[in-house]
């Protein structure tokens, strides 16, 4: 395979990632603590929204975004014609 | 012999069962088999034994009690031990599958072209697991002893037994098929008594769904919850207290040091391809949730039924409480156990359950400063202050205090069934589960440890020629050499089990976590800057515990009280871990810039690792 290519793999695979960590940050950090007053105020049912994102929601995300990335990482493999 | 009994017996017999079926059936016959299973399990079975490894006594027994008592403030745990999975599947686990080796130090060994490294790798790795494993044992000892009502030791016995017989015998291959059958026992106790509970509370069977439902009374249970604990003088439940500071911190230290727990790493070394590394974190994570979504309602629906139980009407109205001689069975019980503690403090023969704003201490206090011979001037006017304050508040339904003097969190899962009055097959599942649980992460454990023994140090340094026969037995002895010494710490369990948990997630977070992630990340970094980095990070994280809990947790030798006044940023010791793997980053990359760059065959080993192609099975050479 060409050196150029390798990067570019790399690069892709890495941009990938720093996407996902970013919601992964948001969701939990974000949303989870930094942010948790002002969305407790508003209702989603029974679960003041903050609340939940810290208690639900964040790992509702984590399971999507683990998927999501193992799917779109076998698309960016078979691409770049490095899959096993 | 009780029907509880019985139905307890019938239980964990029926899971023994399985386990020792299971462990004769997947028996290792070669160090592949034993350290990474043979290298074929499925993306789903790992995944599944993976939930089973990891979900251990702590987060059946322990993390719902931590949610009921400390409601918002305790999302840390459920934010941080799910999320380390997102940085594990996607900062290590596939490309520590392509490297294809048998154990995290020998990762690190061959990345950093350097024994020392190794050598720092196998310490931390035995830190970490040992103080695990005590905790495993001593859950194992509890469970067994409150259920099956033999002593904690019996029951402990019991547990080093079985865990002997299928670990040993079977190396990974055999706790790979057990977990997955223990995973299923765990799951199945955890939701079983939660939808019973949930759909009697709310109409609505699913925990993670009742809990945000609304009461008979067309209340939502949260508002509810929130209502009955404040008006008792507790603090709100979904509302913020503590410190949003420290709450980031320990969730974040609880995430990388998730992603940096060897005997998590060492499952995904298991499966056939490095997709199936990625895709089996997902699937982990999707088993672990199960578990994890449903204690958020476990937590707090036990809370409600524990406040309803004893708060049967309106707070100070004269029949408000219940009264000492009504109080139901499991109360009973669990004051047997010391668990549960009360004292009818003001004499009126009912139990008063409120916050009564530091009163039952300062009055302890007060008592231990007379028989102690301290400043008993102080601590009666400190006494003299609080109940100035409570008096205004309480005194006038003549409270004299809190009246559960104490409940310990960890009865809060035991306990549920019977408060919530479901049958006494439910309360059996849950005492099965409860083992698995334990169980199943001791063998994933022992088993860490013992390749990091067997492999590490003995087939690497000082025996390099041992045939893979010998290799094979010498882990099976360390393996049971770590039985032996995890069963007799058990039996005596050092004062600061609980304290050395902070210290081993410290450590992951502080030293294997970034030695590893910049092993894949940066082709840059060279055996000066990871053995400084990993030095620095395991200094700063271990300095720092001590300084607030003591030197090797000897009490009185502590520098400064653990408060927030004292703590560095207002960062507890437990969360710390994150600054250390941030001292472990920047000393790194300073040390690197200035020693010479990596040879060129570990810079071509670095761009191998980051391409799936060309994944063989897992070897140890």
């Amino acid at each position: 395979m060409l050196d150029k290519s390798a990067q570019a793999y790399w690069a892709a695979n890495v941009r990938l990632l720093s996407m996902c960590l970013v919601i992964w940050f948001i969701v939990s950090f974000g949303f989870g603590i930094l942010l948790v007053e002002p969305l407790n105020a508003i209702q989603l049912g029974g679960y003041k929204l903050g609340f939940w994102f810290a208690q639900q929601g964040s790992i509702y995300v984590f399971v999507v975004l683990i998927f999501f990335y193992a799917w779109r990482m076998g698309q960016i493999d078979r691409h770049f014609d490095v899959h096993e | 012999m009780s029907e509880l009994q019985i139905w307890t017996y019938i239980a964990v017999g029926l899971s023994f069962a399985l386990y020792f079926g299971i462990a004769f059936w997947a028996r290792a016959g070669s160090t592949s088999e034993f350290y990474v299973a043979g290298g074929g399990i499925g993306p789903i079975q790992n995944g599944m034994a993976t939930a089973a490894d990891w979900m251990s006594a702590a987060s059946f027994i322990s993390m719902a009690g931590l949610l009921a008592f400390g409601g918002y403030d305790n999302s840390a745990y459920l934010m941080g031990w799910t999320g380390g999975y997102v940085l594990m599947a996607m900062l290590l686990a596939p490309y520590l599958r392509k490297f294809g080796k048998f154990t995290v130090p020998e990762f690190i060994g061959d990345r950093y072209y350097s024994q020392t490294a190794r050598v720092v790798g196998v310490i931390c790795l035995i830190i970490i697991s040992v103080t695990y494993v005590i905790g495993q044992m001593r859950g194992v000892g509890v469970t067994f002893s409150r259920f099956l009502e033999v002593s904690v030791d019996v029951g402990l016995y019991f547990g080093m037994g079985i865990v002997f017989v299928y670990a040993v015998l079977g190396g990974m291959k055999g706790i790979t098929y057990t977990q997955i059958a223990q995973y299923v026992v765990l799951i199945m106790a955890y939701t079983v008594p939660a939808a019973f509970i949930s759909f009697n509370l709310t109409g609505n069977p699913i925990p993670q769904l009742g809990l945000g439902s609304e009461m008979a009374d067309g209340v939502y249970l949260l508002d509810k919850l929130d209502q009955v604990v404040t008006d008792l003088g507790f603090k709100a439940y979904t509302i913020q207290q503590g410190s949003t500071i420290n709450l980031f911190m320990l969730t974040m230290t609880l995430m990388i040091g998730t992603a940096g727990l060897p005997h998590v790493i060492i499952r995904f070394f298991t499966v056939a391809k490095v997709s199936d590394a990625r895709i089996s974190a997902g699937w982990a994570l999707i088993f672990i949730a199960a578990l994890y979504t449903t204690a958020p309602a476990v937590g707090a629906m036990a809370r409600l039924n524990l406040m309803n139980t004893v708060q049967t009407g309106e707070v100070g109205s004269p029949d408000g409480n219940l009264a000492f001689a009504d109080r139901p069975d499991w109360m009973k019980t669990w004051e047997k156990t010391k668990l549960l503690e009360m004292a009818d403090k003001n004499g009126d023969g009912k139990i008063q359950y409120y916050n009564d704003g530091g009163l039952s201490d300062a009055t302890a206090a007060l008592a231990k400063a007379q028989k102690d011979g301290g400043d008993v001037a102080a601590a009666q006017k400190k006494l003299d202050e609080v109940k100035a304050k409570h008096d205004e508040k309480w005194g006038k339904f003549g409270w004299n205090g809190n009246e559960i003097t104490k409940v310990d969190r960890d009865i809060m899962v035991l306990a549920n069934p019977e408060i919530a009055k479901l049958p006494n097959w439910v309360i059996a599942l849950v005492a099965a589960g409860a083992i698995a649980a334990a169980l199943s992460t001791a063998a994933g454990l022992l088993l860490a440890i013992s390749s990091a023994i067997s492999h590490d140090l003995i087939k690497s340094i000082i025996k390099p020629d041992i045939s893979e026969k010998n290799e094979l037995l010498a882990s099976r002895i360390a393996m049971a050499f770590a039985i032996v010494i995890a069963g007799w710490m058990g039996l005596n369990p050092p004062g600061f089990a609980a304290e050395v948990v902070a210290l081993a997630f410290g450590l992951a977070a502080a030293t294997i976590f970034p030695v590893l992630m910049m092993g894949i990340f940066s082709k840059r970094m060279n055996t000066q800057g990871a053995v400084a980095g990993m030095i620095a990070g395991l200094l700063v994280t271990v300095i720092y515990i001590f300084w607030f809990k003591g030197w090797f947790f000897i009490k009185g030798t502590e520098m400064a009280a653990s408060k927030p006044e004292n703590w560095l940023f207002g960062i507890s010791p437990e969360a710390f871990g994150t600054v250390g793997a941030m001292v472990n980053f920047a000393v790194a990359f300073a040390v690197s810039r200035v020693t010479p760059p990596p040879p060129e065959h570990i810079q071509h080993l670095v761009e191998d690792v980051r391409i799936p192609r060309g994944a063989g099975a897992a070897t140890g050479h």
